[in-house]
């Protein structure tokens, strides 16, 4: 793969004038006003600092999630378990939200009113055959493999100045297909077509690393067969996502948006290299921009409009974050959104009604992160300094302390270790999917948290990373870093094996 | 309340307190893994006599060796059900539960199904692999060899195949379906009616009967060979038995957390409360069998059993010693009435419940149903027992100083190293 070094301030100013366009544009006073109060207390911001010294572990390092962690199974069961700290009450919660992630939708109408309303469109009957053992997704192995955990979302560029509008109040993150939605469904219920199917080509190419290990990567190139409606927009944009780990995104939830903002450099202002800037993403519960925390790009500001949304396009079931019976069918259509759908007067006009959201809501925000395994192993420890002074922690931030809401005393004021800074990076051409999604443009992608990643194996007995799972392994997925990431990514290929295997060991460990 | 008392009672219960009480609860620890060991003893050697009865009906099948077969798996239930108030917070028994009672299951990856099942449109490609029927799977462009089905084969190629939960390949409930059938009759009376034929290969119903009868023989022996591990486990120097014996007050907070957490969330909550939200007649414990009922009881049986120290094994004698209940009420009379109260009160409902099945006068699924608001009270004062036993119970973590720590963490600012521990 051909090194690209970070040189485009170009295109970095102009994203900025943007970004400060919308900062002045009134939605967000709320928000800098808070800002402007500081983020942590004097002693905390000394807590969350990230360390410099490695020849022991830190204090608290094997909590991962603060007291929320659980024990690391050695199986497959390792991101399934709740939160450490749940009353016997919120723990029965937990299960029965996980009978409704569990839960297979099936086609309206049917004996079961309570679970029918699948689709018509839809990329599964249940969130659990995505989110598998509450683990990654992955690609298919092949062309002939349907079992698919990720999909193409699909947006065109704005077309008018109304289009132009809702981008610039952040009411949309983006402008969906005319026809398609915004994301392609390849199953659907009988009588409907399902809309296409994703193609995956890939190409493998050569990086040779300094001590002339070659590393092959393979790089994808996306298109749809079969597509069932006609063709696309002739602007349409695809951007593959495979669904990611669930573990620890309560604790995600509850990171204060001023820690979050804190780190963030729109104008590189300190001349790293690395901006980072927030998502800004509309929060339907409060009518209000919030920061986004969750999906690739962070496109989503709770875990609730998480959930709803992915109700609502995944599995086709309306609820009260995403209201249309129809799911995901747009108005080209027609057969899909006449077809019987499974509301009922008795679940308040949906398919899942609030108390099924809250469930899946409450299973969702407690998916617990497993603690760490062996800390204070040399080769862990002599891998966790590599990756902080390679400047993986620059992005990959260690440590933050969670809010306190008398709601949610389990994740209240935790010290977790997410390795990631919920933030919007430049990674590069490589990883660009060149498809705007809220503020993030077409090279951004929020940091990835890396808790739990070592036991993705254990979990998921694959070790396919990124947000099209391209890299097998941990290696390749550093070797995709470009971008902001470049140097970081650079140094890494510079390392002695031995250090490399050692920081392949931390994060093994994470 | 919560999950880390183990923690807190280590710290609180083990060296400093005074002698006779830590005897008691060292001595409570023991009856409580002695209990176990008996318990477990008893799920094996009723999975054994299982096996023979297949055995019995793969060899000579008709209607009098599948009814043989179908009475020692609802006997086999009994005694394995009572062990459940053993799992979590053991790691033991956590860790290896999955293996014998993982629930529910997509069966189509096992035998044929109805054609209401469905067939794909489904991000599970082994919705309907049908095993027995396919001695080379290739789905997906991944290729498995299934010719001759072994243990192996169900516990680590067919398990959770592609990370599927519901690919439930192995325990009781694979047996079930195999020995059963399908319940096709909803929330209308009746259970699966598996024929015997569909394992005669001389007058071979359902297609594949050598096959069908290989898959129950191999999940058979599974069965006994994990059950026996767990025997293990809870005999002198095994793992289970010295994660409660090796630290009492560890002990005495993993009974708290395995009647709590049993009691709550997953009995009340995710096997019945569920359903019943639903409404849904496949979301009971054992849909094939319809013998949810007695799945259900037999928690209960197990869990007043460990409360109070006392087994009544399968052979009608008695293991018993020191328990927590004895040692509740030697602190805090008050507070051993209230959770022996609420347990009785449980213990009523689930009978109740489990006679009125037992009566054919409305299966547990059937109690479930939409229009039953009859059953559906049944099931529902179920929901409310059980839950009123675990808030009972929790009131024993304070009383016997198992500090509920469920919100540590979140008190205070002012010292880091509480704050984060």
């Amino acid at each position: 793969m051909p090194v690209r070094t970070w040189s485009r301030p170009h295109r970095l100013s102009k994203r900025h004038t943007m970004t400060l366009a919308h900062y002045v544009r009134g939605a967000l006073l709320p928000l800098l006003l808070m800002i402007a109060g500081g983020a942590y207390a004097a002693d905390e911001a000394e807590i969350v600092k990230p360390t410099t010294t490695f020849s022991a572990p830190e204090r608290f390092e094997t909590n991962s999630g603060g007291a929320a962690s659980v024990r690391a199974r050695k199986n497959a069961d390792a991101f399934s378990q709740s939160s450490a700290n749940l009353t016997f009450e919120q723990e029965m919660r937990f299960k029965i939200g996980n009978g409704f992630f569990k839960r297979l939708w099936v086609s309206a109408p049917s004996s079961t009113q309570a679970s029918d309303g699948l689709g018509p469109l839809f990329n599964a009957r249940s969130c659990q055959r995505c989110h598998l053992k509450d683990g990654r997704g992955h690609p298919p192995e092949n062309a002939n493999d349907t079992a698919v955990s990720m999909f193409l979302r699909l947006s065109i560029p704005p077309r008018n100045d109304a289009d132009k509008a809702l981008l610039d109040s952040h009411r949309a993150n983006v402008i969906n297909e005319p026809t398609y939605g915004g994301q392609l469904q390849d199953f659907a219920v009988q009588g409907i077509d399902p809309e296409g199917r994703m193609r995956i080509d890939y190409e493998e190419q050569l990086v040779t690393l300094a001590d002339g290990t070659v590393v092959s990567l393979r790089k994808p190139t996306y298109s749809v067969d079969d597509l069932h409606y006609g063709p696309m927009h002739p602007d349409v944009m695809l951007s593959p996502r495979v669904a990611p780990q669930m573990i620890g995104l309560g604790l995600l939830e509850m990171i204060p948006a001023d820690a979050i903002l804190a780190h963030a450099d729109p104008d590189d202002a300190d001349n790293d290299g690395i901006s980072g800037r927030a998502n800004l993403v509309w929060d339907n519960e409060t009518g209000k921009v919030a920061v986004g925390r969750f999906g690739w790009k962070a496109g989503n500001p709770s875990i609730r409009q998480q959930s709803g949304g992915a109700f609502g396009g995944d599995i086709g079931i309306s609820n009260p974050v995403s209201t249309a019976p129809w799911g995901e069918c747009t108005e080209a259509q027609k057969a899909c959104r006449d077809a019987p759908h499974g509301t009922s007067p008795q679940y308040e006009d949906l398919e899942a009604a609030e108390d099924v959201l809250e469930l899946v809501t409450h299973y969702s925000r407690n998916l617990a992160v497993p603690m760490r395994r062996d800390v204070g192993d040399k080769q862990v420890l002599r891998g966790k300094r590599v990756f902080y002074e390679s400047g993986c922690v620059s992005c990959h931030m260690p440590k933050f302390i969670t809010r306190t809401d008398a709601d949610r005393p389990e994740h209240s004021h935790q010290l977790i270790w997410p390795y990631s800074d919920l933030l919007l990076h430049d990674m590069g051409d490589g990883l660009a999917d060149h498809r705007p999604e809220g503020v993030a443009d077409g090279y951004e992608w929020r940091t990835a948290p890396l808790w739990g990643i070592g036991l993705t194996e254990t979990v998921s007995g694959h070790t396919y990373f990124l947000h099209d799972g391209r890299a097998r392994n941990l290696l390749e997925a550093i070797l995709w870093h470009g971008g902001e990431a470049e140097a970081a990514k650079a140094a890494v290929t510079e390392l002695p094996a031995e250090d490399r295997a050692a920081l392949i060991r931390f994060l093994e460990s994470l | 309340m919560l999950k880390k008392l183990a923690i807190a009672a280590a710290v609180l219960l083990a060296p400093p307190v005074a002698g006779a009480q830590a005897s008691d609860a060292k001595s409570v620890v023991i009856t409580y893994a002695d209990i176990a060991h008996a318990m477990y003893s008893d799920a094996l050697a009723t999975a054994e006599t299982l096996r023979s009865a297949i055995h019995g009906l793969t060899a000579t099948p008709n209607q009098t060796t599948l009814l043989a077969a179908r009475a020692a798996w609802l006997a086999a239930r009994a005694p394995y059900q009572q062990t459940e108030g053993y799992r979590f917070g053991n790691p033991a028994v956590d860790d290896w539960e999955g293996k014998v009672n993982a629930w529910p299951l997509d069966e189509g990856l096992i035998d044929y199904v109805d054609p209401s099942y469905g067939t794909s449109a489904d991000a599970n490609p082994y919705y309907t692999a049908n095993v027995i029927a396919n001695p080379n799977l290739s789905i997906g462009g991944k290729n498995i060899d299934a010719q001759m089905i072994t243990p192996a084969l169900l516990s680590d190629t067919l398990q959770e195949l592609d990370g599927v939960e519901a690919n439930v390949a192995t325990g009781y409930h694979a047996i079930e379906f195999l020995l059963w059938g399908q319940d096709l009759n909803g929330t209308d009376a009746g259970a699966g009616n598996r024929p015997a034929t569909d394992f005669d290969p001389k007058n071979c119903t359902g297609g594949n009967c050598e096959r069908r009868a290989q898959y129950l023989l191999a999940a058979a022996d599974l069965l006994v060979m994990d059950l026996g591990d767990m025997v293990a486990k809870w005999a002198a120097g095994g793992e289970a038995r010295t994660h409660v014996t090796s630290n009492p007050g560890q002990g005495v907070a993993a009974i708290i957390q395995g009647l709590g957490s049993l009691s709550y969330g997953e009995l009340a909550g995710e096997r019945i409360k569920l359903g019943l939200m639903l409404h849904d007649p496949e979301e009971e414990h054992d849909c094939f069998s319809d013998n949810t009922h007695n799945s259900h009881y037999y928690d209960q049986v197990g869990m007043t059993s460990i409360y109070n120290g006392r087994y009544v094994r399968v052979d009608g004698s008695v293991v018993e010693g020191p328990s927590l209940a004895s040692l509740i009420a030697a602190k805090d009379a008050a507070v051993a009435a209230t959770i022996e109260g609420a347990m009785q009160n449980a213990t009523q409902k689930l009978t109740f419940m489990k006679a009125k099945a037992d009566s054919r006068a409305m299966a547990y699924d059937q109690m479930l149903g939409k229009d039953n608001p009859e059953g559906n009270a049944i099931v529902q004062a179920v929901v409310d027992g059980l839950v009123a036993q675990a808030k009972a119970i929790e009131k024993a973590a304070p009383v016997l100083g198992v500090k509920a720590m469920a919100f540590e963490g979140s008190d205070s600012l002012d010292d880091p190293n509480a704050v984060f521990k």
